[in-house]
């Protein structure tokens, strides 16, 4: 009965640490091997040369000015919701509820401007603005980060669920504001007075929203390595016995991480709809919130690399998005573009930390 | 008065989609994978069958072979959703990357995918039809039992409904057995709750992840099936399948990790979701919008509450999430 | 029996993981009908090599013979298909799981499932070996030594008879640990093979026939037990020779320091863990607490450091002006805050004490990080303290940026403790403060412990290993069930009386 079994043809065993450019390296060629597989799939569905569809992306993404500035500002945001959800993930708080953060964020924006439009001075309503979006983001992150302090209920489900409720809320305000009645919409909002407008810095429609979020970015990085609310919420994200260990009280730095990650989503949703889109829908953060995760993963929950991956996501969504309109193509070609690269850079962190070895002495084994 | 007869058979419409995404989501989570890519998969099984549906309808001109009509969607659903649970296994179990990571990709591309193919398929094949709209087959999914009209409310309460809808319930009872009465079940169990053990024991993690995963993707593919070629007549609209996969994932921790239990429970649920049509709101449309939130609400209450009364049997798969490596130390 | 071919020969292993050589060239023969001792120090590979043999790992190179063949184990399913079995340090046991489903699990056999015939084959194997299973308890609802037992069910249900124990008696106390011996010796005389994992002299001396000795990764040479001594083996294992003496110096004008009253605490499941508890420690002593694992040491420590909630009892300070404050109900951080420097060496360092994926100087900050108003962190402070720590206690380190899971136990425990100490503490307490490190680590620690005592520090050592329990400790407090079975002075207590008021409570049997 002892029979003779092969031994494993692929070893795997932990690497050693790599060179500093060995990561680097390694994400490298995924991605470009990722873009080739992309110019794969977008040649078999358009039939044009792969060369021309990156041209094609290229041209979506920076093609004119207007190009650019839409690219800008979409990493801004991007990059302002995936900020937002870092300190909660370092604290291995698996917050997928963005989404539903910066459209209470939103929709608070919306309510002020839309109640108190004639009544207070600008200046005054966007700080009115700004607080109440702050508040509500804060408020909606901080709800499943209590159950989770107390209870240890399950925060990503919590947070998932809390996108939907506030879906429908925006949906039941959207209904309660519409204009014109019945129209299921509420449409530019003060697009006369333009009250509760974000200012343009000179002729540069987006140029405030990536100030905030450029300074945003510097603050958040120093937040997180250098503060010490920061290295706490690292020692709750690595052992929450040692963080009761030496005194830090863990339930209090959930809830005071959820509450600025929802605060700063909240952000998010302030600038949307004062800085760039002037309105509120049930659809506004666009997936963002979802989006943001991979982004905030991608870059190893570095503030600075942040900048890196939202910009190569959003490059690609950008870029997809031309070759859809060029082709006559569902835009959401975009996002089977997206998923091919997350594959193939989710693949390419086990040989980061993984090497394989094949089998030694191959020939001796029948 | 509340019309129970002409609810429940809605509620019970509405709640087939779920029951499958949450029953392949059940056996999948046993095996320690939590797959967020449910509701990728769920689009892809949908628009998969579609496809297969769509390009036999024209291949077949106006004559369709009732058999050929369900194998042919029903296999490429099967094809689609396996290929994405592969996938998923490959990158998590292969190259152990972050669980919810990949899922939350698998998601994004599965719901783009959908709605890409849903939206261009006409123009990638050149056809002339202005729509998708697949009514023949759809006919043959979405065929009722027989005496299902003959038998008043009976028949419209426990008849009425297509086969894939036996189907899933079916496939509940059955994963339930499995699960807790054979030593596939088990061993699956013992690989979600603690892989080291089970490596230990002889059983090969890899393929009862593998395996369990594929065959959860599979089942919950079939719930987009059933979506799109049942309840919604063969109609694909973008976006039109919604959250329900994330509901689905909610269901399982609804339902502490039990299919069986699962039946009812996604009842509940499909009812919730379209108690709104039944409530008389009169002419306040907004507030349809606040009873549409009552399943989500009600699944956090049920979060909080499981949370609270922290019952050992309750609890998930011990490893649940986790990658597996033999030579951790 | 044929004892003339090795029913398993190692020849020429070799493994690494990461580059650090874990078992370099070793040859060993395991013979039917023997007990083999395989002797070696925390870290020697002994664990490693015996796992190459049940399959959980591959060895990188050399060749695995069964009974003169040569064999590949890739899987632990090969390693049963050869008979092989073995009982792991931490059980491989699924927790919601019966006993009966976890023996089966893995196995192949034809038909359906059905677990009535499986329980009566369990019970056949029980009353042949002498063992008690219920098959339908619960894992989770055992004690240590039970799930042992199961442990050694569920290999013998496999029908191994090449069986492996590693470590078997750390959590057994010394009576558990006799009838263990039993069963194993009437296995070896059915013919089976049997190998202990071991680091301690008096049970290779009081069980083995043979002993193997690994010493870093490398085979140093076998002898027949009944030719050899504990100093002589000691040398092989460590290399070098070395003194088997722990100091005890005599308590310098003890002071009661912590007053411990009544103290009971539930865990969260409502489980009662700590029943009554009442103690004094003095400052200047070592205080030993005794027990079988997971009898409410733990709740203990926690319940003094600040961690545990309590139900009863009181947990005083004594200052030495004899002014007292009351500990309960204070968190870790109103305790420092209260002045009162209280230490804490944790049992799970990498998990409680440490922060594994952070490097020396970010661990070093756990304590002080929170010094200063400035809202940033302040990181020369903990610098200097990790080179400081580094240099006195010799930790072998790449550097200060390496993250401390990558370090060995013993340089691990080394920078635990080294910080712990730092902040001049007047209570030190401190749960398995050498368990899984090698001699002269050990040796370290007793030292530190012992300069903490004669500094005026009053140190609670819980410990498992009541060798080192005697030796060290000045009086020692033993727990049984969370009640305090009695209290005895270090000097004249044995180890079989201890080994009694472990297991019983006033001539009552209890079970923890």
């Amino acid at each position: 009965m002892r029979k003779q079994t092969n031994a494993p043809l692929i070893q795997i065993s932990k690497r050693k640490e790599l060179p500093w450019y060995g990561p680097i390296a390694i994400r490298a060629a995924a991605i470009v091997l990722a873009l080739v597989v992309c110019a794969v799939v977008t040649t078999a569905l358009t039939g044009e040369n792969p060369l021309a569809v990156y041209g094609t992306m290229w041209e979506g993404a920076f093609g004119t000015p207007r190009k650019i500035w839409i690219l800008m500002q979409n990493i801004a945001i991007l990059l302002c919701v995936s900020l937002a959800v870092t300190p909660a993930f370092i604290m291995r708080f698996w917050n997928i509820g963005g989404e539903g953060q910066i459209l209470v964020g939103g929709l608070a924006t919306a309510a002020c401007m839309i109640l108190l439009g004639d009544k207070l001075p600008n200046g005054v309503l966007i700080a009115l603005m700004l607080l109440v979006s702050l508040a509500a983001g804060g408020l909606w992150g901080a709800i499943p980060a209590v159950c989770k302090a107390r209870w240890n209920t399950n925060e990503t489900l919590f947070t998932l669920m809390m996108n939907y409720v506030a879906t429908q809320l925006v949906a039941f305000f959207v209904i309660v504001w519409e204009v014109p009645k019945g129209a299921g919409k509420i449409g530019i909002i003060n697009q006369s007075t333009e009250a509760g407008w974000l200012p343009q810095i000179g002729s540069y429609k987006y140029l405030l929203n990536i100030l905030i979020v450029a300074v945003l970015t510097a603050a958040m990085y120093i937040y997180l390595t250098r503060s010490k609310q920061g290295y706490e919420i690292a020692v709750v994200g690595q052992s929450q016995r040692t963080a009761r260990y030496v005194g830090i009280k863990v339930g209090r730095v959930v809830v005071r991480t959820m509450i600025l990650s929802g605060a700063l989503c909240g952000l998010a949703g302030f600038l949307l709809v004062a800085g760039t889109d002037h309105t509120i829908t049930t659809t506004i953060a666009g997936g963002r919130g979802f989006t943001a995760v991979m982004v905030s993963w991608l870059a190893g929950f570095n503030p600075i690399n942040m900048i890196f991956t939202s910009f190569l996501l959003v490059f690609l969504d950008r870029g997809a998005g031309e070759i859809a309109t060029d082709f006559g193509l569902n835009h959401s070609f975009g996002d089977i573009l997206t998923g091919i690269i997350l594959f193939f850079i989710i693949g390419s962190e086990f040989f980061i930390r993984y090497q394989l070895r094949l089998r030694k002495h191959a020939g001796k084994e029948g | 008065m509340f019309d129970l007869v002409s609810f429940i058979p809605r509620a019970v419409v509405q709640s087939i989609p779920l029951l499958l995404g949450a029953t392949g989501e059940t056996l999948t989570e046993k095996s320690g994978n939590l797959n967020l890519g449910i509701p990728g998969i769920m689009y892809v099984g949908g628009i998969s069958g579609v496809i297969g549906a769509f390009l036999y309808e024209q291949a077949a001109g106006g004559s369709l072979n009732p058999f050929l009509a369900v194998a042919i969607p029903t296999l490429a659903c099967l094809l689609g959703s396996a290929l994405m649970g592969l996938l998923y296994c490959f990158l998590t179990v292969t190259l152990r990357a972050n669980q919810n990571v990949t899922g939350l990709a698998m998601t994004t591309f599965g719901v783009g995918f959908g709605n890409f193919f849903g939206g261009s398929l006409i123009k990638l094949t050149g056809s002339e039809v202005p729509s998708i709209a697949l009514s023949a087959t759809s006919g043959y999914f979405s065929a009722a039992l027989p005496f299902a009209d003959s038998l008043g409310w009976f028949g419209k309460i426990f008849l009425s409904y297509g086969f894939l809808a036996y189907v899933a319930i079916a496939l509940a009872l059955v994963c339930s057995y499995v699960l807790n009465h054979t030593r596939t079940g088990l061993h699956l169990r013992a690989v979600g709750e603690n892989p080291a053990t089970a490596d230990a024991a002889g059983i090969n993690i890899g393929r009862y992840k593998y395996a369990a995963t594929v065959i959860g993707s599979m089942i919950a593919g079939l719930g987009g099936l059933y979506y799109v070629m049942d309840y919604a007549c063969g109609v694909w609209s973008n976006d039109a399948f919604g959250d329900r996969g994330w509901l689905a994932i909610a269901l399982v921790i609804f339902t502490i990790w039990r299919p069986n239990v699962g039946i009812l429970s996604s009842i509940l649920f499909g009812g919730l979701y379209i108690l709104y049509l039944f409530v008389p709101t009169g002419m306040n449309l907004s507030v349809k919008e606040l009873y549409k939130m009552l399943p989500y609400l009600v699944t956090i209450v049920v979060l909080v509450i499981s949370s609270m009364r922290n019952k050992r049997e309750n609890q998930p798969p011990e490893s649940l999430g986790l990658a597996y490596f033999r030579e951790d130390r | 029996m044929d004892t003339k071919t090795p029913a398993v020969s190692l020849r020429n292993i070799s493994k690494s993981f990461g580059g650090v050589p874990a078992n370099e060239k070793v040859n060993l023969d395991i013979y039917r009908g023997e007990i083999l001792a395989l002797l070696g120090e925390n870290g020697s590979g002994k664990t490693t090599l015996m796992n190459m043999l049940s399959g959980i790992y591959f060895p990188d190179e050399g060749q695995i013979l069964i009974d003169g063949q040569p064999v590949v184990i890739s899987s632990p399913k090969d390693a049963y298909a050869y008979g092989i079995g073995m009982i792991h340090q931490h059980f491989k046991l699924v927790d919601v799981l019966t006993a009966a489903q976890n023996i089966v699990l893995g196995l192949k056999e034809p038909g359906r499932l059905n677990m009535e015939a499986v329980a009566r084959r369990i019970r056949q194997i029980c009353d042949e070996y002498g063992f008690d299973v219920d098959p339908d308890q619960k894992i989770y609802d055992m004690s240590v030594s039970q799930k042992q037992t199961v442990e050694i069910v569920k290999v013998l249900y496999r029908g191994a008879d090449i069986l492996i124990l590693d470590e078997p008696t750390a959590v057994l106390t010394p009576q558990e640990t006799e009838k263990l011996f039993a069963v194993l010796r009437n296995m070896r005389d059915s013919g089976k093979a049997i190998v202990i994992i071991t680091h301690k002299m008096h049970e290779v001396e009081a069980l083995s026939d043979r002993v193997a000795v690994l010493n870093r990764g490398r085979f140093v040479g076998d002898v027949m037990t009944k030719d050899t001594n504990a100093q002589e083996m000691t040398n092989m294992m460590v290399g070098h020779p070395v003194s088997l003496n722990i100091q005890r110096p005599e308590p310098k004008d003890p002071k009661p320091r912590i007053e411990v009253d009544g103290l009971t605490v539930r865990s969260e499941d409502g489980i009662l863990k700590l029943q009554d508890v009442s103690f004094t420690a003095y400052s200047g002593e070592i205080l030993g607490i005794a027990g079988i694992s997971g009898c409410g040491q733990k709740e203990l420590l926690e319940a003094i450091a600040g961690l545990q909630p309590v139900e009863k009892g009181s947990i005083r300070y004594v200052e030495d002006n004899g002014t007292t404050d009351e500990l309960i109900g204070k968190d870790p951080l109103e305790i420092t805050s209260m002045g009162v420097a209280l230490s804490f060496v944790p049992e799970d360092r990498l998990g409680m004490g440490l922060v594994g994926n952070m490097d020396l100087t970010d661990n070093m900050m756990l304590r002080s990080f929170r010094e200063g108003h400035s809202v940033f962190t302040d990181r020369n402070g903990p610098k200097a303290l990790a080179e400081q720590v580094v240099r006195e206690l010799g930790v072998i380190t790449p550097g200060l940026n390496t993250p401390v899971r990558r370090l060995s136990g013993g340089n691990v425990q080394k920078i635990l403790v080294g910080r712990e100490i730092a902040s001049a503490p007047t209570v030190l307490l401190t749960a398995y403060a050498v368990r899984g490190l090698d001699i002269n680590s050990s040796y370290t620690i007793y030292d530190l412990i012992n300069k903490q005592k004669q500094a005026g520090v009053a140190v609670v050592y819980v410990g498992e290993d009541l060798d080192v329990l005697l030796q060290l400790c000045d009086r020692i407090v033993v727990l049984c069930g969370g009640k305090v079975s009695g209290i005895l002075d270090g000097r004249t207590a044995t180890k079989n009386e201890i080994g009694l008021m472990m297991t019983t409570v006033g001539g009552t049997r209890e079970h923890a």
